[in-house]
């Protein structure tokens, strides 16, 4: 039972940073209608950024600060070369953009950086926590790791201040405004121009801290942008427009492949179902919420 | 033509529609008889066009029955009042945007083309022979409606009126009993209106084809329906030959707006 | 120009449905086709074959088939590596255990990836739209692992890889009687042909598909699903069987990409990366168009080896190395699609087409 619960509350916790990846995805989602492909190449971006940085002794603040910069520039510089061309196209169009810069972007990164292997130090414990002795009342012999629960309480920061950001401020209601549809929010006078450049900004911004975190657990190098086919299935279940579905979606997923891994893998003789099973996990949950938990049903009037 | 003596080839009965406690149709129950033009008139927001969804399928009412054709439905599905002969025309437009207007009225006689998948990949037996002998009744309707010049042409392209007109004929490729038109002149000028309306009497005349109509010019309603249908929000305040119906006080009173 | 529909009428329907309306065309066809089947195999080098040829036709196909699924049909699809995976082993597993001979297995492994293609397509009948991706990259998922969890469908080769020419596969029955023999199917001059065959038929096939009843339900269930549910055209059967069609083109691809091209069978060739690849020459060839599949196919395979090429001939034999010249086809080909995106989205098909139009008048301006 209590190994049940390790493996639980470590897929939950390892799911949170799958979330991480997922917010990035939705934010654009939610404000332009496009799926972000490159996502994945972005968060490399800024983790090999700041790792050449640190690797070079620049200082931690300082080469946070000097990455936060650059992404928020390339940011800029995506929705005005290749988003704002594309404005007038179908949503596919849009994707496959994405797509493309994803191409583009990542023979930048190898041409620019080489393909080695760079380890990344962000200064949290990876220390487990032996919950027996730090808390017990609860009687539970299992360990958590540190690391994991630091992420998960940044993240958690993160998704609550943009949920409440889209709830509750004038820009985010602008935000969903231009999501909804760009033709009637020009109509009314929103700059779509500026709110593009913001949510774009702050995806670059969303990029890093992920970066960050996620070179810390598995190192900077390629197999980086794979965190992106981790954050696809949670947005899938979570919603493509939701944000707190970003963090349901990235439970669920993190749970169930844990689960499955130690539970199910001899069933199915040998290892490595995780992939397969997170995208099973979500087509099973597409088949009951087409459009994810709370994602938003499109409607078409005939 | 009167309508008593012809037989209701669709029955409504206590239709009531509502969409998540915003009632669109409560209680409507009228007939249309076969051969007939029936026009269905009434105030923006009175629920035609959701009346014409119930009838062939796209929208399930909450409560009621369609019976057409003798059969009795509760919910009638769009692929089954397809089969059972009933094709329309839609308010904003559904064509197919990636064809041209031929293989859009080609894709109207989908039904009668039997041939499966191989036949069409070998181009042999049913495939080769349904294209040729639909061609050539999909071109009878491409004549008649003046279409000639255009048929090749992708029909996203097409100015808004001949895009209309591609629609009818995608209708009535499927050889329908019954034809539903949500508001076929919408958006036209004069002479537009004028060919169209000769289309569809032509239609009912030379087919015998029932047609269902939405429609808000009065003058066309007049001139070209055998039976009027009048809704107001929701309900059905007439229901006889046009001249009855033009001087009913409610009808007036609805399109004048006076408050009830 | 002379060469040209204009002032040409015709006076049967069967005439107006003809593939290659204009006579010119027709003794181009021909002529291609000598040109491909005899000068070409008799003359060109095993270079050409192996690394030019035989892989922009199998891509060329395999794009084909994404095609069938994203561009007619409007249905997303990112397992198509997956579903080349499935044909090829169901090929070799053919082949191996039940003799056949290889263009039955193909078309056989070619029925089997469709019956897969055909259960993960399943979804698409609830899920509209971006979430529909979810079930291709299990599909991808998932034959990246089964092949690798179960050692039986490699014949349990220790190495993980299997050399197929040295496994014994007959083209056709007799082949040992004529001069056409087992070495020289094994041959790259054989198997471009065989190659070569498969290819065009394939894309008969599909040119007969695209322009027939089956083309058109495709295509109304990718523009309007409502509309083409309500004239009466079923759009779950029509779906599922775009599936089926698209990965029986993707699986037979699989087949060849083994059998005739790399000459392995190996797993882990059909990754999602390779998925990518095909998807981008959907893309940059043009969605919806049979000559734009090839065109992409060409484009995103051909364009690292034009840069080497070019880079040797340049600066003398090889100064560029793999690295930069991947790196570089990357930036090139992720700079061509959102270019093309954002002035011809009809990719190169389009950008060919729209130069036919201007030919039609030249030198004549428009």
């Amino acid at each position: 039972m209590e190994y049940f619960l390790e493996v639980l509350v470590g897929g939950l916790l390892s799911g949170v940073m799958y979330s991480l990846v997922a917010i990035g995805f939705v934010l654009i989602y939610k404000s332009s209608g496009v799926f972000n492909f490159a996502q994945g190449t972005m968060l490399l971006l800024a983790a090999l950024t700041f790792v050449s940085m640190t690797e070079r002794q620049v200082d931690f603040k300082i080469a946070f600060i000097i990455t936060l910069v650059m992404m928020v520039v390339l940011g800029i510089i995506v929705e005005r070369t290749v988003m704002r061309p594309l404005a007038n196209q179908s949503l596919l169009s849009l994707f496959m953009a994405t797509v493309g810069l994803n191409y583009f972007l990542e023979g930048l990164a190898q041409g620019v950086w080489d393909s080695a292997v760079h380890g990344l130090e962000l200064g949290i414990s990876n220390d487990p926590i032996f919950l027996i002795d730090e808390f017990p009342a609860l009687g539970l012999d299992i360990i958590i790791s540190q690391f994991d629960i630091a992420a998960a309480v940044i993240a958690g920061t993160m998704i609550l201040g943009l949920t409440l950001f889209f709830q509750y401020t004038r820009t985010g209601l602008s935000l969903r405004a231009v999501s909804d549809d760009h033709m009637a929010a020009m109509a009314v006078g929103i700059p779509l121009n500026r709110i593009w450049a913001i949510v774009w900004a702050v995806t670059g911004v969303i990029c890093l801290i992920a970066g960050l975190l996620w070179g810390d657990r598995v190192s900077v190098s390629f197999t980086l942008t794979a965190a992106v086919l981790k954050g696809l299935p949670v947005i899938l279940i979570g919603g493509l427009t939701s944000i707190p579905g970003a963090i349901v979606g990235g439970l669920i997923i993190g749970a169930s492949e844990k689960l499955g891994e130690i539970y199910l893998a001899d069933y199915f003789g040998g290892q490595g179902i995780e992939h397969w099973w997170a995208y099973t996990t979500a087509l099973i949950f597409l088949m009951i919420r087409p459009t994810g938990i709370f994602g938003e049903k499109e409607i078409e009037r005939v | 033509m009167s309508t008593e003596s012809k037989k209701p080839l669709l029955v409504l009965e206590d239709i009531s529609l509502s969409f998540k406690g915003v009632k669109a149709i409560t209680d409507i129950s009228f007939n249309v008889y076969e051969g007939e033009i029936c026009s269905v008139i009434g105030p923006n927001g009175a629920g035609k066009s959701s009346m014409l969804n119930v009838i062939n399928g796209v929208y399930i009412p909450q409560e009621g029955t369609i019976t057409f054709d003798g059969k009795q439905f509760n919910k009638m599905k769009p692929h089954t009042a397809a089969v059972m002969g009933i094709a329309r025309t839609f308010q904003n437009i559904a064509l197919f945007k990636g064809m041209s207007v031929l293989d859009n009225i080609m894709s109207g006689r989908n039904l009668m083309m039997k041939a499966s998948f191989w036949e069409t990949a070998l181009n042999i037996g049913r495939a080769k022979r349904e294209e040729l002998e639909h061609r050539l009744e999909v071109e009878k309707i491409i004549e008649f409606l003046g279409l000639q010049s255009i048929r090749k042409t992708p029909v996203a392209s097409l100015p808004y009126g001949l895009q209309k007109r591609v629609e009818l004929g995608r209708a009535l490729a499927a050889e329908p009993k019954m034809l539903l038109l949500d508001e076929p002149m919408a958006g036209m000028t004069m002479e537009e209106k004028l060919d169209m309306s000769c289309f569809i009497q032509e239609v009912n005349r030379n087919l015998g084809t029932t047609i269902v109509l939405i429609e808000h010019d009065m003058g066309v309603v007049m001139d070209i329906s055998d039976h009027v249908v009048v809704l107001d929000y929701g309900k059905k305040i007439g229901d006889g030959p046009p001249s009855e119906v033009m001087n009913n006080q409610d009808v007036i009173d609805a399109y004048l707006g006076v408050s009830h | 120009m002379y060469y040209r529909e204009a002032g040409r009428l015709v006076k049967r329907f069967a005439s107006d449905r003809r593939m290659l309306p204009l006579m010119e065309d027709r003794w181009i066809l021909i002529a291609f086709m000598a040109f491909m089947y005899i000068v070409v195999t008799a003359f060109a080098s095993d270079y050409l074959f192996s690394a030019i040829l035989i892989p922009m036709m199998v891509l060329g196909i395999a794009t084909l088939g994404l095609n069938i699924a994203v561009g007619y049909t409007g249905q997303l699809s990112l397992g198509t590596a997956g579903f080349m995976c499935f044909g090829a082993f169901a090929a070799f597993n053919l082949v191996l255990r039940l003799d056949m001979y290889l263009p039955m297995a193909f078309f056989l492994a070619g029925i089997i990836a469709g019956i897969v293609g055909i259960f993960f397509g399943l979804p698409s009948l609830r899920i509209k739209g971006f979430y529909l991706i979810v079930s291709t990259l299990a599909a991808q998922f998932f034959a990246e692992w089964v092949f690798n969890a179960y050692p039986w469908f490699l014949d349990n080769n220790s190495s993980g890889v299997v050399a197929l020419p040295q496994h014994h596969y007959q083209v056709f029955p007799f082949q040992e009687l004529t001069p056409l023999n087992a070495e020289f199917w094994h041959s790259y001059k054989g198997r471009y042909l065989l190659t070569l065959t498969v290819t065009l038929l394939l894309v008969l096939a599909c040119k007969n598909m695209v322009r027939s009843s089956t083309g058109r339900n495709w295509m109304a269930v990718r523009d309007m699903d409502i509309a083409a549910n309500v004239i009466g055209i079923s759009v779950a059967k029509t779906k599922l069987m775009a599936f089926f069609i698209s990965t029986f083109y993707c699986g037979v691809a699989g087949a060849m990409y083994s059998y005739c091209y790399i000459g392995n069978l190996d797993f882990m060739i059909f990754n999602l990366r390779r998925s990518f690849l095909i998807m981008f020459m959907v893309i940059v060839g043009g969605l919806g168009s049979i000559l734009g599949s090839f065109l992409g196919a060409i484009f995103v395979y051909g364009w690292p080896i034009m840069i080497t090429r070019l880079g040797d001939f340049i600066f003398g034999g090889g100064t560029l190395d793999t690295a930069f010249v991947e790196n570089n086809s990357k930036i090139v080909v992720g700079t061509i699609i959102i270019v093309l995106l954002i002035r011809e989205p009809g990719g190169f098909a389009a950008l060919w087409n729209t130069t036919k139009q201007k030919l039609r008048s030249w030198p004549f301006a428009n």
